[in-house]
């Protein structure tokens, strides 16, 4: 991709009206899985650690390429298996137990 | 090599703008808990999409390394992810916070290697702030780990003059990154940069008290965000600039919010170290104006709970430590059968990271409609008979409301006080982590039930079963 500096920062002011515009809806309830969330959509950086190794031609490289990469999987991995478990526990309450709660 | 897409097409730019998209559903599907899973998988279809096609790419070869670094990353992130306690979700997070901007600090390393000779001033700014950014979100966030972890003391730690050293610090970390930009192109200005950053980060979150470990974390996860923006402009690629500032825009967001909810800026949060104004007053208000702490029995708190006709619950840091959130839950539906009105109040800044309790719960099989956020809860207290205040201390604490002296003072709380009774669930008389008595528990409708709060629940939930 060859962009100009100006379209990138178009690009990012975008971001971040519409960043701030999408999670003021999400609730208070909600904000772990948020921060666990937006902890995987980081783990996008693992496209920079697949370009800097992929592309490793010296030893250097290699290496900090490596350590790049193992950190940005299990930021990915992690981050999405976390959020996937935390929001499978956030249940409605079940109908019948209204009943037992007369009020 | 595979090599199937070039570097420059079109085709790469939409492949990472369909994961774009991807990524914005997720987040808007988090609007609401019943959505908010699908969205997770929407978002992690968009990450194998951009992760794939990234591989694809024409020069990308190292095939072994990258397939072995991917296997031990996975295997950590994944046994992380399934092993790790509820209760440990704030250190999980800070994990990842640092994990993510350490990989971005080594990636705009690595660039900066790869250019031979000056690079053009926007790609050194960009490099410059993502190993900078980076750097300090790693370290920062490896402390609030330790922090967190109980490796290292939750309350703030603390030298002479630490503002002048810190702000000293920082001053010659950015004077590095001017020289790079101004075309000093040597890697060990770069190194020396990371080295100071990464202190920088340590200093910064060492004099950060545990209650302040919401404002820290959020802000920690903005940090990684702009990093990995940062790195997008390195390597002059879009998914990396949009998803890094949506994460940016996340933190920051968060950031605020909880500054908010305990009413004080930003910036007093990070140098204020707060619960130095008081720390070692801790017992002085006893003796005060001749009112004493009265403590009281699981039986006794039982059969006030079992004739109440309104109860409500508020969890805080305590029943986290317990480990009491499954205990709770027994507690409350063993009152809910018994026509009790059971709700949880729950304070924005409760726990150690932003909605800490509510994920407890959750766990616990609490329906997300019982728990009320602060603003809802409020109102509903005078017509409460009874409020259970489980390991919360600072956000009840009414001197929030009074008492212009004390460092709490205009912070929100949950009105506790305007209960017909409360009682509180404590190990010891110690002060919260902000240093501060609570005078709430002098009034005269509160009673002490002392003790871990996971034992203190058992025996309550036995003695509840007898009444």
């Amino acid at each position: 991709m060859n962009l100009s500096v100006v379209i990138e920062l178009t690009i990012l002011a975008l971001a971040i009206f519409l960043g701030f515009e999408v999670i003021s809806k999400v609730p208070a309830m909600l904000h772990t899985p948020l921060m666990s969330g937006t902890n995987f959509i980081h783990g996008i950086v693992i496209v920079g650690a697949i370009i800097v190794l992929g592309e490793a031609n010296d030893t250097f490289l290699q290496v900090i390429g490596f350590v790049a990469m193992m950190l940005a999987t299990a930021n990915v991995v992690g981050g999405w298996f976390v959020t996937d478990r935390m929001l499978e526990m956030f249940k409605k309450r079940p109908e019948p137990k209204r009943e037992s709660a007369p009020k | 090599m595979i090599a199937l897409i070039a570097r420059d097409s079109n085709l790469i730019g939409l492949l990472y703008l369909v994961t774009i998209i991807c990524f914005i559903l997720a987040l808007r599907f988090l609007s609401s808990p019943k959505h908010a899973r699908r969205g997770n998988w929407i978002g992690g279809v968009g990450m194998i999409i951009a992760i794939t096609s990234t591989l694809l790419l024409d020069g990308i070869g190292n095939w072994v390394l990258i397939i072995v670094a991917a296997a031990i990353g996975a295997g950590v992130g994944f046994f992380g992810a399934r092993t790790v306690k509820m209760t440990a979700m704030p250190q999980m997070v800070a994990l990842f916070n640092g994990v993510g901007g350490g990989a971005a600090a080594l990636v705009a390393l690595a660039e900066f290697h790869i250019a031979t000779a000056g690079l053009p001033t926007t790609a050194s700014v960009s490099t410059v702030l993502s190993a900078l950014i980076g750097s300090i979100s790693f370290a920062g966030s490896m402390i609030a780990f330790a922090k967190l972890q109980e490796l290292l003391s939750g309350r703030p730690i603390t030298f002479p003059a630490q503002n002048l050293f810190n702000i000293a610090v920082l001053a010659a970390t950015v004077a590095l990154g001017i020289s790079l930009v101004a075309g000093v192109h040597d890697q060990w200005v770069l190194w020396l940069l990371v080295v100071l950053a990464l202190l920088f980060g340590v200093l910064f979150v060492l004099p950060i008290g545990g209650a302040d470990m919401p404002v820290v974390i959020s802000l920690l996860n903005a940090f990684t965000g702009l990093a990995a923006s940062a790195t997008g402009f390195v390597l002059s690629n879009t998914v990396l600039i949009v998803a890094g500032m949506l994460v940016g825009a996340s933190g920051t967001m968060l950031t605020l919010l909880m500054a908010k909810a305990m009413n004080r800026s930003v910036t007093n949060v990070l140098f204020g170290a707060f619960g130095q104004v008081q720390a070692g007053a801790g017992t002085g208000m006893l003796a005060d104006d001749g009112r004493t702490v009265r403590a009281t029995t699981p039986e006794d708190v039982a059969v006030q709970l079992s004739f109440a006709s309104k109860v409500v619950i508020v969890p805080g840091y305590g029943m986290a430590v317990a480990q009491a959130q499954h205990d709770v839950r027994q507690l409350a539906e063993l009152l809910e059968e018994k026509g009790v009105d059971v709700k949880y109040a729950i304070h924005p800044v409760a726990g150690r990271m932003p909605g800490h309790m509510n994920v407890l719960l959750a766990e616990a099989n609490v329906p997300y409609d019982a728990l009320k956020e602060m603003d809802e809860i409020n109102p509903e207290f005078p017509q409460t008979d009874v409020a259970l205040v489980i390991g919360a201390n600072d956000v009840t604490n009414p001197a929030a409301r009074h008492d212009t002296a004390s460092p709490i003072y205009g912070m929100p709380i949950l009105d506790v006080d305007k209960a017909a009774s409360v009682i509180v669930m404590k190990r010891s008389m110690n002060p919260g982590f902000a240093g501060i008595d609570n005078e709430l528990y002098l009034e005269p409708q509160t009673t002490m039930l002392f003790g871990d709060a996971k034992d203190s629940v058992v025996k309550l939930i036995a003695a509840v079963k007898q009444t």
